[in-house]
């Protein structure tokens, strides 16, 4: 169990440090949601009005555009396991004394660090767009981006753990990333749109932890998913995420342990 | 002591099969290598003793530990260099080390100066702030040295350490090793396909087709092959080859118009073969056996004609094959 702990404070130590030698990657994690920020903000703001009472689409989109950078880095760290695989590192991590186990919780962990990182910086947005940020609001999303950012990256180890080299890459972009970010109720309200839609953006895991993040803003009055009759608290998401990313790593274990 | 132990080692990928039944011990203090050409089955042995890959059959054990069901303990007591980086090319050189240290759990207070001290002897001190991608090949290779003895291993495995590196890094890296071996009583296991390499080590394997075909101490080896190693050219090679077998009873083989026997005490032999020799003689070399005497010897063939046989690869899966069934 040491040996277990041990791992995940070494893995997750050399993510960080990857993490921050690496600004043009910093750079264009963040680059990205804020020009969706803008544009769509300027774009449909004035069309949208108001979501629900006293709540505009800027302020509406604007937990989820926090959670964006994070959602991209969590999946990419979960997936960097085949770079490391393909420059070799990975064999040096096998060859050591680590436990297996422990090698891929410690990227999720390290994605944990990042993810609360990057959230910090994007909460400087917050007060030029109207959001309200409180203590409370500032304490509740410090477990919500880790358990999300933890969700996400055990979904990259799982994706990431089979894979012998990039090429699937471009691919996995288009098929998992950008569904999973336009499916998660970033953009529109999950409950205002056609009902396949709907149904596809209740099974994105990512929507749950969208959901709670924008609850943790703007109060219980936004809250936007209902399943079976049962509108979801920040609670009832954050758990639906823990989930998602147990099954997941637990997943990514599984197929990271079978040697030939 | 033996520090390796393995018997009857098998693995076999599907249908092929690339290590057949491989036996031997290294002994403790000793530069033990495998000679083989490529695909011959080095690395995956390599693979299997380091408890990358599971054996098919067969055991194996490293400083008295079972590959497979103590993986943990013989991971702990090993060092590995491989034939291609393993290097993080994001961090510093001095990052990869503390990874490492803090991976083998290697005391902090022992940590610092240790690394200090392995970095001086690979002559990386002074670049130790520099990214790996900054790097050259040979100092990539003398870095991954380094930081594979940084956790006091007792034996250290190297996998073609000097593979596509120039002449004068591959030497500099072998005065290391040697160094290395004075001072700490290292055991060595090292793959190779180069014959000069080879002359390095106490006992060698010469692996071929995924079987040992010979193994023992260089000099047995190279006196296997029946003394010093003569080659001539002469006006006429085909008579000459009659007069060798027919009147001095050798068995001399022709490559390239250059005949060559071997004959014990060569120096002493070959003054009278000169003034004696009925075939007028165009010219004469001497020397004492190498690696590649031997391995023509042992295998029938060279190890760069079997490199630039197309059929090598064909022919190992048709045998693997056939031994599958």
């Amino acid at each position: 169990m040491a040996n277990f702990f041990r791992s995940v404070r070494v893995i997750a130590h050399r993510e960080f440090l990857r993490f921050i030698q690496d600004r043009p990657r910093m750079i264009s994690s963040f680059s990205m949601p804020l020009v969706f920020l803008v544009i769509f903000g300027a774009g449909f703001g004035r069309l949208i009005g108001e979501i629900v009472p006293d709540v505009d689409y800027i302020q509406f989109m604007y937990p989820g555009i926090l959670a964006m950078p994070i959602l991209m880095t969590s999946v990419m760290s979960g997936v960097s396991i085949v770079w490391d695989r393909e420059f070799g590192f990975l064999k040096e991590v096998l060859v050591s004394p680590l436990n297996r186990s422990g090698v891929l919780a410690g990227k999720a962990v390290g994605a944990g660090i990042i993810a609360l990182i990057q959230g910090t910086i994007m909460l400087a947005v917050a007060p030029f767009l109207n959001v309200p940020i409180g203590l409370r609001t500032v304490l509740a999303l410090i477990p919500l981006l880790l358990i999300l950012s933890f969700a996400l990256s055990a979904l990259g180890l799982l994706i990431g753990a089979r894979m012998r080299s990039q090429q699937g890459f471009q691919l996995l972009m288009q098929l998992v990333i950008f569904p999973m970010l336009f499916l998660s109720g970033i953009f529109f309200p999950v409950a205002q749109v056609a009902r396949w839609l709907e149904v596809l953006s209740k099974l994105n895991p990512v929507t749950y932890g969208i959901d709670a993040i924008r609850q943790a803003f703007l109060g219980a009055e936004v809250a936007g998913v209902t399943i079976f009759g049962h509108t979801m608290g920040i609670i009832d998401s954050a758990l639906v995420v823990a989930m998602a990313g147990a099954v997941f790593l637990t997943g990514a274990i599984r197929v990271f342990n079978l040697r030939e | 002591m033996d520090v390796i132990e393995t018997s009857n080692l098998v693995k076999r990928f599907g249908d092929l099969e690339a290590v057949r039944g491989v036996s031997f011990a290294v002994h403790e203090g000793e530069i033990f290598g495998f000679l083989g050409p490529n695909g011959a089955g080095k690395t995956t042995v390599i693979n299997i003793l380091c408890t990358l890959l599971h054996p098919t059959a067969g055991e194996a054990r490293v400083n008295g530990y079972d590959v497979v069901r103590e993986c943990s303990k013989v991971r702990q007591s090993i060092g590995l260099i491989f034939q291609e980086s393993t290097l993080d090319d994001y961090l510093t050189a001095e990052q990869n080390l503390r990874f490492h240290g803090y991976a083998y759990a290697v005391p902090k207070g022992v940590l610092e100066p240790r690394l200090k001290e392995l970095l001086e002897m690979v002559e990386l001190w002074d670049r130790r702030k520099a990214k790996i991608r900054t790097y050259s090949g040979g100092m990539k290779r003398r870095l991954e040295i380094a930081r594979g003895l940084l956790h006091r291993p007792r034996v250290l495995f190297l996998d073609e350490p000097t593979l596509g590196l120039d002449p004068q890094t591959r030497h500099r890296i072998w005065d290391y090793i040697h160094d290395l071996r004075k001072r700490e009583n290292l055991t060595i296991f090292m793959t190779t396909h180069y014959m000069d390499e080879a002359e390095n080590c106490d006992r060698v394997a010469i692996i071929d087709y995924g079987q040992i075909v010979v193994m023992d101490t260089l000099e047995t080896l190279k006196d296997s092959v029946g003394g010093d190693v003569i080659s001539v050219k002469t006006e006429d090679n085909e008579a000459a080859m009659r007069v060798l077998v027919g009147e001095y009873k050798l068995c001399p083989s022709i490559r390239d118009g250059v005949i060559s026997f071997a004959v014990p005490r060569g120096e002493e032999f070959l003054p009278g073969f000169v003034s004696g020799f009925p075939v007028p003689i165009l010219s004469v070399g001497l020397a004492r056996p190498t690696m590649e005497d031997v391995f023509l010897k042992v295998t029938g063939r060279t190890i760069r004609e079997q490199e630039a046989d197309p059929m090598h690869e064909m022919k190992q899966m048709v045998r693997g094959r056939g031994r599958g069934r």
